[in-house]
């Protein structure tokens, strides 16, 4: 079985809130653990704030992302993408660097690549793919 | 109890440290997360050499946003020559505080037991 979602999201609260309530009906349909539950919530969440924060920088608040979203029992294709003018990520600084533990910003996408099985960007950089592989021992049957 | 009506945060405080804990299971709202930072400044604010103990034991998810807000209130915490201890942290939440490396930046106990013997 696979499922799909496309949402379009707009920089409310209630949105943003609905958005994750639908992805993870999703994920429960399809038997996901609470560790991958928990994963992709946690990387969804960090795409969608960073998309609002830093990809619609100057943009007028009103202006939504958009999630597209393709899963099955092994495996999770989400796509955030922003109307901004897209960003380098190598630009980002390492903040677990020692000089940089202190700074408050600047995890976001760490936590996503760390909690994601790979993550890339589309040449302009406004829209980020994360893909995630349940673990073997954890994936359902059903799919 | 909660320090006040509409407070994100259960607050108790005896002779010498203010012992904190969250009101959200989820700490991902931007908006709770300015809060929660608000509510803990003034609490840093209130008096010198401030000792202060997060306890997490509700919290089950935590953003890169509320991570910020913890380093900040560190930052405070330590330019008021105080001291700031976390506890209680669920697995799944010290894996997030173990991958950005915070686990080395926060004094974190197991127990509150523990982080309140550990206090100077």
């Amino acid at each position: 079985m696979t499922l799909s979602l496309s949402l379009i999201i707009a920089n409310r609260r209630g949105e943003m809130d609905s958005a994750e309530a639908q992805v993870l009906d999703v994920l429960d349909r399809l038997n996901y653990p609470a560790s991958s539950k928990h994963a992709v919530r946690l990387a969804l969440h960090e795409a969608v704030t960073n998309a609002f924060q830093h990809g619609h920088k100057g943009l007028p608040p009103d202006e939504p992302v958009t999630l597209d979203l393709r899963a099955n029992a092994h495996e999770l294709v989400m796509s955030v993408e922003d109307r901004g003018p897209g960003f380098n990520p190598l630009s980002v600084a390492d903040p677990t660097l020692e000089e940089n533990l202190e700074v408050p910003t600047g995890r976001g996408l760490l936590l996503i690549r760390a909690y994601m099985s790979d993550v890339t960007f589309n040449p302009r950089g406004n829209r980020m793919t994360m893909t995630y592989k349940v673990p073997a021992t954890a994936a359902s049957p059903n799919d | 109890m909660a320090a006040g009506a509409g407070s994100r945060l259960r607050v108790k405080k005896d002779a010498e440290v203010t012992q904190v804990e969250f009101v959200d299971r989820n700490i991902l709202d931007e908006a709770n997360i300015q809060q929660i930072g608000e509510e803990i400044g003034r609490i840093i604010d209130a008096g010198p050499k401030p000792k202060l103990l997060i306890s997490f034991a509700n919290v089950d998810h935590l953003s890169s946003a509320a991570l910020g807000t913890l380093i900040t209130i560190n930052n405070k915490v330590k330019n008021k020559d105080g001291q700031l201890r976390l506890a209680n942290i669920d697995p799944q939440i010290y894996e997030v505080f173990r991958i950005t490396k915070l686990d080395k930046l926060f004094q974190i106990h197991e127990s509150t037991e523990r982080a309140l013997a550990s206090f100077a």
